[in-house]
C-alpha cells in the first residue's frame, strides 16, 4: 500500500501546540502519530476530523488532511468524508461534551450505521474549552463551575452507549499510556466499522485528577484490568486476582483462595456477538469493588455502511438501463412533438 | 338535446375529494393525457397535512388543480370544472370556482350524514344549482354496478370510483383513454384483475357521460409548441436531476445528505433511487447531520448538496456558516412552505427569503438563487451547483411547495448543451498548496484527501489569509470577512442580466421572484393584450442581484413587488436600491397568487398615477 515508511514526526504539523502544559491531550497526540506511522496508509489518505473543544484542536497539530468542524458535529462530518471516499482512514476526534452532549445523537447513529471510523473520545469528564462546566460524563454530585452545589445528573458510561447503539468495537485506555494506546489505536483502525476508543484524559486545569483513583501509582494495579482477547481476566499487583461469573454477574476472586485456580478465571472473548459480558466489563467501577476494564473490550465483525453502499451502487448499476443523465431525462413517459 | 360546444384557449379543472379518494392520481392522469396530445399543462396538487384526516371533513379534502390548453403558465386561478366527490370537497372549493362553472358531484356521497360531517346544510346546495351548471352522477353506485361481475372486494370496488369520474371528464374534453389504459396495464401488471377493473370503470364513466349528454363540451385550442421530446416534470424531480446533471458535467461524484421534510422529501427520495448513476444519498438522523455529512463529502471532493424546507434550514444554519468560512462548494436546496415553526407544512410560501439571506451568525454571505417554474428547477439547481463549484461557496437554492409539487410538460434538454462547469481543483503538479490563496474572483483552490503533498487543515476558526492557519489577528479577520463578502459580490459578473418582459416602456413595473413567475407573466401578458401598459421583471438571482438591477428599476415610475410573504424581497430591494419607490403586494395564505388579484392591484396603481 504505502510507498514510504513514516516516523511519528512525519505526522507533526508546524503549528505550535496550545494545550495547557500537562494536558492529557498532548500524550494522545503522540499516540495517534505513532499509530499512523505504524499503519499502512499513505499520509495523504488520512483525514482527521473533529468538533469543538480543547481536544478538537487536534487536527491542527497533525500533518494530514484535517477538518476542525463545529461543536458536536465531528461524527457527521467524519461520516460524510468516509462515505464519500471509503479509501481514506478517517479519525474522528471528539470530547465528552462534543460527542456525548451536543453530538450525542450523531454518536449513536454513526455507531448504529457502523461506518468505518476511528472515533477517539477524549473523556476528561468536563468541558475544558469553556472553562470547566460539567459534562455528561461528570460524576453525580461533582462540583464544577456550572454545578456549584454538585451535579444532580447521572453520567453516561460511553461504552454502555456504544453497546446500546449496537456498536461493534469498544476499547478504553489512558492518556499517558502511550504504548498501550498506540497499540489499541492501530487495532481500532484495522477493525472495519465504527471503532470507539474512550481515552481517560486528564484536564489539569478544570478536572485535575479525575481519573486518579484508577491511574495513581499506588492503586493502579488493583484498579485496572487490561483485557486481551483469548487471555484470562487477571489483574492485581500480584497478578493473583481475576474475574469469574457468579450467576449472571461478574465477581472478583483471588487465585489460590477458596480453591480458586487460574482455570476458573474467565477468558476474554472480544469477538463474541452477544454483548452482555462486554457490558458488564464496561460498567465495572472501583466504587463497586471492581477494577476498571481497559484494552479492547469488544471487537466484532460486521458489514460497514460505506461498503454496503458501494456494493449496492454496483448492483443497481449492473441492472439499470439508466447509465447517464441523458438516459435519466428520457426515462419514463416521454413524447415527441414534431 | 344538442351538445353545447364551448371554444376556449384554456380550461381549469379541479378534482377534489377525500384524501383517500385518489384525486392526485386522477389529476395526474388527466394532465399526462393532455400533455401527450400536445397541450400546455400546469398542475397544482393541494393536499392536507394529515395523511388520514377524518373522512368527509373539510380538513381532509385533497385537491388537484390543473390548467391546460394554449399559453399556460399557471395552474389557473379558478376552476371552470370542479369534480366534487363529497360535500366537504364542494364546501372547500365552492368559493374558488369560476362563475357559472360546471360542477360534477357524486350524488351517492351527498347524504345527510356527509353534509353533517362537512358542516354544511343541504339548503345551501340548492343555491348552487342556480349559480352553477351542476351535473349529478351517482358515481359510487355506478362504479359498483360496473364492477358487479368482478371478484374484487367491496372496498376495492369503491376505490375505483375516481376512475369513473376521470372517464366522465375525459369525455367532456374529448381526451383519448389509451394513455390511462396503458398506465393501468403497466402499474398493475402483477394484478391484472385490478388493471381490468380500472379500465372498465374508466370506460363506463366515459360512456355514461356520452349517454347523459347533459353536460357542455369544451373544445380547447392546443398550443403550438416547439419540436422535441417532452416529458412531464415537477419541481422536486427537476431539482434532483439538475444536481445530478451538474455532477456529471463537472465530472464529480454526487453526494446528498438529507432528512425527510415536506415538501422537500421527494428530492431525497429521488436521489436515493439514483444509485444507478453512482449518486450517494445519505438519510441522516437530522438536518444538521444532513448538511454536515455533505460538508464532509465536499471536503472529500464530491459535488455535495443537502435538501430541506424552512424548519430544516433553521437547523442547518450553523453548519452553513461552516461551509461559508471553510469556502467549500455546497448546494443547499430549501423548498419553502408556510411558517414560522411547523406552520403550514403542505402549503406554499416565499417567507424564507430573509432566513436564506441573513439567517446565520457572523458576516456570512451566501449566494441565493430561486427557481421560478417546475421545470426550470432543473436549470437553477444546475446553476446553483455551477456557482458553488466555480466560486467555492455554499449556494442556497430556493424553490417552494407550489413549484416543487406542480408539474408541467418539459422539453428535455440534452447534456451536451448544458454549460461547462470548471472545478477549482489545484493542479496535480503544483509545488505547494496554499489553501486560502485567492484568484482574481477571490476564489481559493480545492485540494482533497488522497491528493499527495497537499495535506492541510481547515475549520470553523478564522484563518490567516493565504495560508489558512488559525489566526486571531484583528486586521486579518476584517480582511478575510471582506474577502468572503467580495467573492460573493463578484459572482454578479457571471450571472445573466435582469430582463424585462411585457411593455418595456410602461410606467409600471411588476416585480416578482421565484415561483410567482407564472401568475405574474400571465397577468402582464393578458393586460398587455387588452391594451394596458405594464412591464414585468422577474428575479431568479437574489444574492448577488443582477448587475443591471438599478438601471432597470430606475426606469419605472412605480414598482410593485408581488410576493408570498410580508414584503421580504421588497424590503431587500429597498435596502439594496433605496432610491426607488416600492409598492408592496403581499399574500400569506399558503396559496399562490391569482392572475385576477395581480391585475386588480396593477389597475389600482395605474389609476393613481
Ligand atoms: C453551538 C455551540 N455551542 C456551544 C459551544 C461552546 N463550547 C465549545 S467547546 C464546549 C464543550 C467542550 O467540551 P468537550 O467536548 O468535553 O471538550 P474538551 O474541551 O473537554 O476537550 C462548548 C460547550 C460552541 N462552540 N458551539
Ligand atoms: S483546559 Fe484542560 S483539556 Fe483544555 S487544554 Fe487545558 S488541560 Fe487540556
Ligand atoms: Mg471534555
Amino acid at each position: 500500500m504505502a510507498d514510504t515508511k513514516y516516523n511519528f514526526k512525519d505526522f507533526k504539523s508546524d503549528q505550535e501546540i496550545r494545550w495547557c502544559p500537562g494536558c492529557g491531550d498532548i500524550a494522545i497526540l503522540m499516540s495517534v502519530q505513532k499509530a499512523m506511522a505504524a499503519l499502512d496508509y499513505d499520509k495523504e489518505d488520512y483525514a482527521v476530523i473533529s468538533g469543538i473543544g480543547c481536544s478538537s484542536r487536534f487536527p491542527y497539530y497533525m500533518n494530514t488532511y484535517g477538518f476542525h468542524g463545529i461543536h458536536g458535529r465531528a461524527g457527521v462530518l467524519a461520516s460524510g468524508v468516509k462515505v464519500a471516499n471509503p479509501k481514506l482512514s478517517v479519525w474522528q476526534i471528539t470530547g465528552d461534551g462534543d460527542g456525548l452532549a451536543i453530538g450525542g445523537n450523531h454518536f449513536i447513529h454513526e455507531i448504529r450505521r457502523n461506518i468505518d471510523l476511528n472515533i477517539i473520545l477524549f473523556n476528561n469528564q468536563i468541558y475544558g474549552l469553556t472553562k470547566g462546566q460539567y459534562s455528561p460524563t461528570s460524576l453525580f454530585g461533582q462540583v464544577t463551575k456550572s454545578s456549584p452545589y454538585g451535579t444532580i445528573e447521572q453520567p453516561f458510561h460511553p461504552g454502555e452507549l456504544v453497546i446500546g447503539a449496537r456498536g461493534k468495537f469498544f476499547a478504553r485506555t489512558i492518556d499517558n499510556k502511550v504504548a498501550d494506546t498506540t497499540e489499541i489505536l492501530i487495532e481500532a483502525d484495522k477493525h472495519k466499522g465504527a471503532s470507539v476508543v474512550e481515552i481517560l484524559q486528564n484536564c489539569v486545569i478544570y478536572n485535575n485528577g479525575a481519573h486518579s483513583a484508577i491511574t495513581s501509582k499506588e492503586t493502579r494495579d488493583d484498579n485496572q484490568i487490561w483485557l486481551k482477547h483469548g487471555e484470562p481476566m487477571i489483574f492485581g499487583k500480584e497478578k493473583n486476582k481475576g474475574l469469574v461469573l457468579d450467576g449472571l454477574n461478574l465477581k472478583v476472586v483471588t487465585i489460590g483462595e477458596n480453591g480458586v485456580t487460574k482455570d476458573d478465571i474467565l477468558v476474554h472473548d472480544a469477538h463474541q456477538e452477544l454483548p452482555y459480558i462486554h457490558l458488564a466489563l464496561i460498567n465495572m467501577a472501583v466504587a463497586d469493588g471492581f477494577p476498571v476494564a481497559f484494552g479492547i473490550i469488544r471487537s466484532v465483525e460486521a458489514p460497514t455502511y460505506e461498503i454496503l453502499l458501494e456494493e449496492q451502487i454496483k448492483e443497481v448499476q449492473s441492472r439499470s438501463k439508466i447509465k447517464n443523465v441523458d438516459d435519466l431525462l428520457h426515462s419514463g413517459n416521454t413524447w415527441n412533438v414534431d | 338535446m344538442d351538445k353545447k360546444i364551448i371554444e376556449v384557449d384554456q380550461v381549469v379543472i379541479k378534482f377534489a375529494g377525500d384524501s383517500g379518494d385518489g384525486m392526485q392520481l386522477t389529476g395526474t392522469q388527466f394532465s399526462n393525457t393532455s400533455a401527450l396530445i400536445g397541450d400546455d399543462v400546469s398542475t397544482f396538487p393541494d393536499y392536507p397535512a394529515e395523511i388520514r384526516a377524518p373522512q368527509g371533513t373539510v380538513g381532509g379534502v385533497s385537491g388537484f388543480q390543473l390548467n391546460f390548453g394554449k399559453k399556460v403558465n399557471t395552474p389557473g386561478d379558478f376552476p371552470d370544472v370542479l369534480v366534487a366527490m363529497n360535500p366537504a370537497a364542494l364546501k372547500a372549493n365552492i368559493g374558488w370556482v369560476k362563475d357559472g362553472a360546471t360542477i360534477i358531484i357524486d350524488t351517492d356521497s351527498f347524504t345527510d350524514k356527509n353534509f353533517a360531517k362537512a358542516g354544511c346544510d343541504t339548503e345551501k346546495l340548492k343555491e348552487i344549482y342556480n349559480d352553477y351548471n351542476v351535473i349529478e352522477a351517482p358515481i359510487t353506485s355506478l362504479t359498483k354496478e360496473s364492477l358487479k361481475d368482478t371478484e374484487l372486494d367491496a372496498k376495492s370496488k369503491a376505490r375505483s370510483k375516481n376512475m369513473f369520474a376521470l372517464g366522465m371528464v375525459y369525455c367532456i374534453f374529448d381526451r383519448p383513454l389509451d394513455h390511462s389504459v396503458k398506465f393501468f396495464e403497466k402499474k398493475f401488471a402483477k394484478k391484472p384483475e385490478i388493471a381490468e377493473a380500472n379500465k372498465k370503470v374508466l370506460k363506463d364513466g366515459f360512456n355514461y357521460a356520452v349517454t347523459i349528454h347533459a353536460m357542455p363540451s369544451f373544445r380547447v385550442h392546443s398550443s403550438t409548441i416547439e419540436k422535441g421530446v417532452y416529458r412531464n416534470i415537477n419541481g422536486n424531480t427537476a431539482t434532483s436531476w439538475g444536481l445530478l446533471a451538474a455532477a456529471e458535467k463537472a465530472n464529480l461524484p454526487f453526494f446528498l445528505g438529507s432528512y425527510p421534510i415536506t415538501p422537500a422529501s421527494e428530492i431525497l427520495v429521488e436521489i436515493e433511487k439514483r444509485r444507478d448513476l453512482g449518486a450517494k444519498a445519505f438519510q441522516a438522523e437530522d438536518e444538521i447531520g444532513g448538511i454536515t455529512t455533505s460538508i464532509g463529502a465536499a471536503f472529500a471532493g464530491h459535488l455535495a448538496a443537502t435538501s430541506t424546507s424552512g424548519p430544516g434550514l433553521a437547523l442547518k444554519s450553523e453548519a452553513l456558516g461552516l461551509a461559508v468560512i471553510t469556502e467549500l462548494p455546497l448546494v443547499v436546496v430549501n423548498v419553502q412552505r408556510g411558517g414560522p415553526s411547523t406552520g403550514l407544512p403542505t402549503k406554499t410560501e416565499q417567507s424564507d427569503l430573509f432566513q436564506a439571506l441573513f439567517g446565520r451568525n457572523g458576516e456570512s454571505p451566501v449566494p441565493v438563487i430561486a427557481a421560478s417554474t417546475p421545470s426550470n428547477c432543473f436549470n437553477y439547481a444546475f446553476e446553483a451547483a455551477k456557482i458553488a463549484l466555480e466560486h467555492m461557496t455554499p449556494v442556497l437554492l430556493l424553490t417552494d411547495g407550489f413549484i416543487a409539487n406542480g408539474t408541467e410538460p418539459w422539453k428535455i434538454p440534452s447534456m451536451k448543451d448544458m454549460p461547462e462547469i470548471n472545478t477549482q481543483f489545484i493542479g496535480k503538479d503544483e509545488k505547494e498548496y496554499l489553501p486560502y490563496l485567492r484568484d482574481k474572483n477571490m476564489v481559493r483552490k480545492w485540494a482533497v484527501p488522497g491528493m499527495k503533498g497537499f495535506e492541510h487543515r481547515i475549520g470553523g476558526l478564522e484563518k490567516m489569509e493565504i495560508t489558512g492557519n488559525v489566526s486571531y489577528i484583528p486586521e486579518n479577520h476584517e480582511a478575510m470577512s471582506i474577502e468572503r463578502d467580495e467573492k460573493i459580490k463578484l459572482i454578479a459578473n457571471n450571472i445573466p442580466e435582469l430582463k424585462v418582459e411585457g411593455n418595456e416602456d410602461a410606467d409600471v413595473l411588476v416585480v416578482g421572484w421565484g415561483s410567482t413567475y407564472g401568475h405574474l407573466t400571465t397577468a402582464v401578458r393578458e393586460m398587455n393584450e387588452a391594451g394596458t401598459k405594464v412591464a414585468h421583471a422577474h428575479f431568479n438571482y437574489i444574492n448577488p442581484l443582477p448587475k443591471n438591477t438599478a438601471e432597470v428599476l430606475s426606469k419605472y415610475k412605480e414598482i410593485i413587488v408581488f410576493e408570498l410573504n410580508l414584503g421580504q424581497f421588497a424590503k431587500y430591494l429597498r435596502m439594496m436600491h433605496p432610491t426607488n419607490h416600492y409598492e408592496y403586494y403581499d399574500k400569506v395564505q399558503g396559496l399562490p397568487l391569482t392572475v385576477k388579484e395581480i391585475k386588480t392591484k396593477v389597475n389600482q396603481i395605474l389609476e393613481q398615477l
